[in-house]
């Protein structure tokens, strides 16, 4: 390398944090002391050195280290706790000549990310892996981490980490040795200045190998975490030579990189029309049906809301299936949660002859509403002008919008009537039709076959009867 | 700055030194110390005695935060300022 007449902070970084809050943009949020400033620091220098800056791509864990796209000028990306392997694989797939590293902490990679690592380490995904290990869970206040030592104190074990209930020390690097993929495995500290200068070399060619597409680069960085330890940097330092080395040997595990030949991978090909005859999406644009130029609502911005269990997701996608089949552009978005457990569900669909920007219905000019709560929720969100139909069998006020054309229909007697409360949703897909005169339900009936493929006759028949149904009800009523 | 200083030596930014001492302990002449007095963040930030620097740069790669040591090398040749 060649020599440098000045060290100073390294072009890997950003100049001015100018993304982190407040208004200390000049300095790092990491406490004194911190290992992670130390091997950002490394990092940014191999960085600049090798002048790949503009070329890499760092996925920030969740940690301490959640906020390393405060200072790294690179492309960044944070992700959910423990995913950042899952995320570098993608991002090196899809730009397989960017350097694409992973930045995690202990807690991150070997908790709840150990599946990710492991696969991603498996498949020999090309990236570089900066697992750094304090022995502890630091942002959090300094819980047991599965790296935590045996008999070590944290706040979840105040008595030290007990192996009878607890379990050992997991050691990353001889876990990823077992694997067959990766080609450079080993393990640094930040405890003394020598052991500095071995990290910065590892560093150096973890990114090297990434450079040159060699594959998989583990290396695990033993960090002081003084706030967390309770005690100052330089003691810390001792504490990890005093107590984790014997645990956590420091050595390189594996490093056959020179020999291994540069990883090519198949690109996959996007084709438009080879995905949608893989997705047996062919036949759709062969419909005859003609789009009803009279419909009371070209552009539907439809909400559905009720319990889960109403049928809410399966009135949104028939419909958006059925306004697919008329030629519009359709989209369906499900607002999913703890909802299919008994709360609210809801779901947003448009159907317009103009393309669809934002799928989520956030003004909505119809809406229905299969229960109160649901009713209460978006009632007030739905435009002047538009139109609401209520189910009145299970709601039992008057809607309180005077400004919108209100449709009360007992949605889930009707479906009752029918003999099968589950065809409710299929009820809701008659009334839409009725209300918004945007598709007539005979030519509904001609779809059912695709909508409900595979379904017993029977089942088919029931649902079309409930479209009927559901028309007529609308039809007889309101006009 | 002065301008006479002698070549190597360490450039600690009081302001941003967090005082974690790294420095200090890394430093194999013995030449940075804990200031007595506090920066604008409440810290003792670590300085230079002003002579002794060898220029092996432990002092940059052990300190955690980015801007704080900035060290200049025996064959350091400042840019001129027009």
């Amino acid at each position: 390398m060649a020599h440098k007449t000045v060290l100073r902070k390294p072009k890997g970084f950003i100049d001015v944090y100018k993304h982190k809050p407040g208004a200390e943009k000049d300095r790092t949020h990491y406490c004194p002391g911190c290992g992670h400033g130390i091997l950002h620091k490394l990092i940014a220098e191999a960085l600049e050195d090798f002048d790949i800056v503009d070329k890499t791509i760092v996925i920030s864990p969740v940690g301490c280290s959640v906020f390393a796209y405060y200072y790294f000028h690179t492309g960044n990306l944070q992700v959910p706790h423990g995913r950042a392997p899952a995320v570098a694989t993608s991002v090196s797939r899809a730009n397989p000549d960017s350097v694409v590293i992973s930045y995690q902490g202990d807690g991150d990679l070997a908790a709840i990310g150990g599946n990710n690592i492991l696969q991603a380490a498996n498949r020999g995904e090309n990236m570089v892996v900066f697992f750094v290990n304090n022995a502890i869970y630091g942002m959090t206040g300094g819980q047991m981490a599965p790296t935590t030592l045996e008999g070590q104190i944290t706040t979840t074990t105040p008595y030290g980490r007990n192996v009878k209930t607890d379990g050992y020390p997991l050691q990353m690097c001889e876990i990823i040795n077992q694997l067959t993929a990766p080609v450079y495995v080993t393990r640094t500290s930040l405890h003394d200045m020598p052991n500095i200068r071995k990290t910065r070399a590892a560093v150096r060619k973890g990114i090297k190998n990434a450079m040159d597409k060699k594959g998989f680069s583990f290396i695990e960085v033993l960090s002081m975490c003084p706030s967390g330890w309770k005690m100052d940097s330089v003691p810390a330092q001792e504490w990890i030579k005093e107590n984790m080395l014997p645990r956590f040997p420091l050595s390189t595990l594996r490093d056959i990189s020179e020999d291994t030949p540069a990883v090519e991978r198949p690109v996959p090909v996007m084709d438009p029309d080879e995905v949608k005859n893989i997705l047996g999406y062919g036949a759709l644009s062969d419909s005859n049906l003609t789009k009803n130029p009279d419909a009371a609502f070209e552009k539907v911005a439809l909400r559905v809301a009720g319990f889960g269990g109403q049928g809410i997701m399966s009135a949104g996608i028939a419909l958006a299936n059925v306004g697919m089949e008329y030629g519009y552009n359709v989209s369906w978005l499900p607002s999913y949660g703890p909802e299919m457990r008994g709360g609210t569900a809801n779901c947003s669909v448009k159907i317009q002859s103009e393309t669809i920007g934002a799928s989520e219905c956030t003004e909505p000019n119809m809406l229905i509403a299969m229960n109160q709560p649901s009713l209460e929720k978006f009632e007030k969100i739905i435009v002047p002008g538009g139109a609401l139909i209520y189910n009145t069998t299970l709601i039992d006020r008057e809607p309180t919008r005077k400004d919108v054309k209100v449709y009360a229909v007992p949605i889930t007697g009707i479906a009752d009537d029918l003999g099968d409360t589950r065809v409710q949703s299929m009820v809701n897909v008659g009334a839409f039709a009725a209300v918004t005169g945007m598709f007539d339900p005979s030519e509904i009936e001609s779809l059912m076959s695709s909508l409900f493929e595979g379904k017993p006759e029977k089942v088919v028949k029931l649902n079309e009867k409930a479209v009927r149904k559901g028309y007529e009800y609308v039809k007889e009523n309101f006009s | 700055m002065n301008e006479n200083r002698e070549y190597p030596f360490p450039e600690i930014d009081p302001d941003i030194c967090k005082g974690c001492k790294l420095c200090v302990a890394s430093c194999p002449k013995g030449v940075l110390v804990i200031s007595e007095r506090l920066n604008s963040k409440g810290f003792h930030y670590s300085e230079y005695v002003g002579e002794g620097c060898i220029g092996c740069g432990n002092c940059f790669y052990t300190c955690p935060e980015p801007s704080a040591v900035t060290v200049y090398m025996k064959d350091y040749v400042p840019e001129e300022v027009s």
